[in-house]
């Protein structure tokens, strides 16, 4: 990544275990602005714990995280201020159920931002729209599909207009026809200038959206670069393997 | 199982790596303790400062010797204190045995107000009926009916004991309210849970038995223990009908001295019980919380 413009978050020698078990094992890495990061590796490589780690929902044993670069880790930080100003979109959506989409969607607007209502509904049902949801505000989560819950659960993230957008396997949960409709909205906020890191096993997506690809095993980055390095003249033996099994199954 | 799924993991076991922790960590966790020794100490200060002024205020207070003279007399405690422990054992079985016949009952009514089709209907409507009714009933009514209504009869081969008259209107006035606690539970449980259990297979009942009770319970572990310990309170009200517990026992002693201590060292007792009560539930609810928790900080 070029250094010239500040990165937008930054990780720095990151250490992350659970009881034994090593998780992060010094996770350098840096995600300039209005870049999309595409995190990659088997299930269990620790992708989900570094998007958490980044949120501040895991406490890291090591190492520096740095948004904008002041340090988020710090304990003298206020989480919650680190974490208004990213917006997380989680694998199983994470919707209120008790809440319909347009309460889902305008919570943090007007109760951590103070934003009035009728601004927060416009600004919702204006991002509803733009994502093909448009009657679909006054819904209960649960009487919505997949892909549906899950675009609502972006929606959400977005409305507080975060500077740093965490996308944590959003897919997975998808058949092939709702991933494509989530993955246009991706590839959408993308154009629109947000910054982005995401897990994911869509690795066509992760090569065609990305402008940096990490390849995570067994809690290290073991190969980062642009799509094209990565995907096409792999450095490392393990991740030629990967790529190899995925290629075997039809999913490259 | 996905191709990303199979590949090998490298080694993670903590021994395999010369790890060092850095200056950064060292410096963070020497913040963290000086901030917990911070905030213990602040506790600690707090909490005596606030116990001083309280015991000033009532040492203080005009009627302070003579209300000391009156509830706390450690002459008439020592003299009451056998009575009452006498009186607590009635208590004590009182609770273990109506306690876990409420817990019986208040279930099953609670099922019973949950099962679905038409073919239950009868349970149900009879269910319902029933909380509806000794949920309202006071429960001092409900005694009374059953302590003298019962033994009024004069039925051949039914109890005219106090005791076992009096703990049956407990179960049925304590079953109402636990059966509702219940029924809380089993309704706060997602219908996605139920469809998972429906689609492998389980019937409606292991459903319920495998799946949607082993989750209602668990939340419902606080409330039934306000309800359990209220139930060991109530336990006390056996003694209308004559029978001697803790409570009937200091006022036993109080009536025949006019000092009140009785009443205090019986109403410490109750407190001595529910509290190890609480802890042992509250431990028990963590850990099974540990055990599942996606873990997290917040």
């Amino acid at each position: 990544m070029s250094g010239s413009s500040q990165a937008v978050l930054r990780l720095e020698a990151v250490r992350k275990t659970f009881g034994r078990s090593v998780v992060l094992r010094d996770v350098d890495l840096e995600v300039a602005p209005h870049t999309v990061t595409a995190l990659i590796g088997a299930s269990g490589s620790g992708k989900s714990t570094l998007l958490r780690c980044a949120n501040l929902l895991e406490e890291i044993d090591d190492g520096a995280i740095y948004l904008d670069g002041m340090e988020i880790t710090d304990p003298r930080a206020d989480p919650d201020a680190v974490r208004r100003r990213i917006g997380v979109v989680f694998q199983a959506y994470n919707l209120f159920p008790h809440m319909t989409v347009l309460e889902n969607i305008t919570l943090a607007p007007r109760r951590v931002h103070g934003v009035p209502r009728a601004e927060a509904e416009d600004r919702a049902r204006e991002l509803l729209e733009r994502l093909g949801l448009g009657g679909r505000a006054g819904e209960y989560p649960d009487r919505l599909s997949g892909g549906q819950q899950q675009r609502v659960a972006i929606v959400r993230a977005l409305a507080v207009r975060p500077r740093l957008l965490l996308l944590d396997e959003i897919t997975a949960a998808l058949d092939p026809e709702l991933v494509g409709e989530v993955l246009g909205v991706v590839r959408g906020l993308k154009d629109e200038g947000m910054t982005m890191v995401l897990a994911t096993h869509e690795m066509g997506f992760a090569r065609d959206v990305a402008d940096q690809v990490c390849f995570l095993d067994g809690g290290v980055v073991l190969e980062r670069g642009t799509p094209a390095e990565v995907f096409g003249e792999p450095r490392e033996e393990r991740t030629r393997r990967f790529l190899g099994r995925l290629v075997e199954a039809g999913r490259l | 199982m996905t191709a990303e799924g199979s590949v090998d993991a490298a080694p993670k076991d903590a021994a395999h790596d010369t790890y060092v922790p850095s200056a950064r960590r060292l410096e963070r966790e020497r913040f963290k303790r000086a901030r917990a020794r911070r905030a213990t100490a602040v506790a600690a200060v707090s909490t005596l400062v606030t116990g001083v002024v309280l015991l000033l205020v009532v040492v203080n207070s005009p009627g302070w010797p003579r209300t000391r003279q009156t509830f706390f007399s450690l002459h008439y405690a020592r003299e009451a204190l056998p009575d009452i422990l006498e009186g607590l054992w009635l208590n004590v079985r009182l609770l273990a045995v109506c306690g876990s016949a409420v817990l019986v009952l208040g279930m099953l009514i609670a099922v019973a107000r949950t099962l679905r089709g038409p073919v239950f209907f009868p349970l149900r409507a009879l269910a319902t009926a029933y909380t509806d009714f000794f949920r309202g009933l006071p429960l001092i009514i409900c005694l009374l009916m059953v302590v003298f209504g019962i033994p009024a009869l004069r039925l051949q081969g039914v109890t005219t004991d106090p005791v076992l008259l009096g703990g049956t209107a407990l179960v049925l006035t304590y079953s109402a309210y636990v059966a509702e606690v219940f029924r809380a539970g089993i309704e706060s449980v997602h219908p996605s849970q139920r469809a998972a259990a429906r689609s492998l297979g389980l019937s409606g009942g292991q459903t319920l038995r495998f799946v949607v009770l082993p989750q209602a319970v668990r939340r419902v572990v606080p409330p039934l223990l306000n309800d359990l310990v209220s139930l060991q309170k109530d336990t006390g009200l056996v003694s209308i009908a004559g029978a001697v517990d803790a409570v009937y026992a200091a006022q036993i002693t109080a009536s025949k001295s006019f000092n009140y201590t009785p009443y205090v060292v019986a109403g410490l007792i109750f407190v001595a019980l529910t509290i190890p009560m609480t802890r042992f539930t509250d431990s028990v609810t963590a850990r099974m919380d540990r055990r599942r928790a996606q873990g997290g900080i917040v």
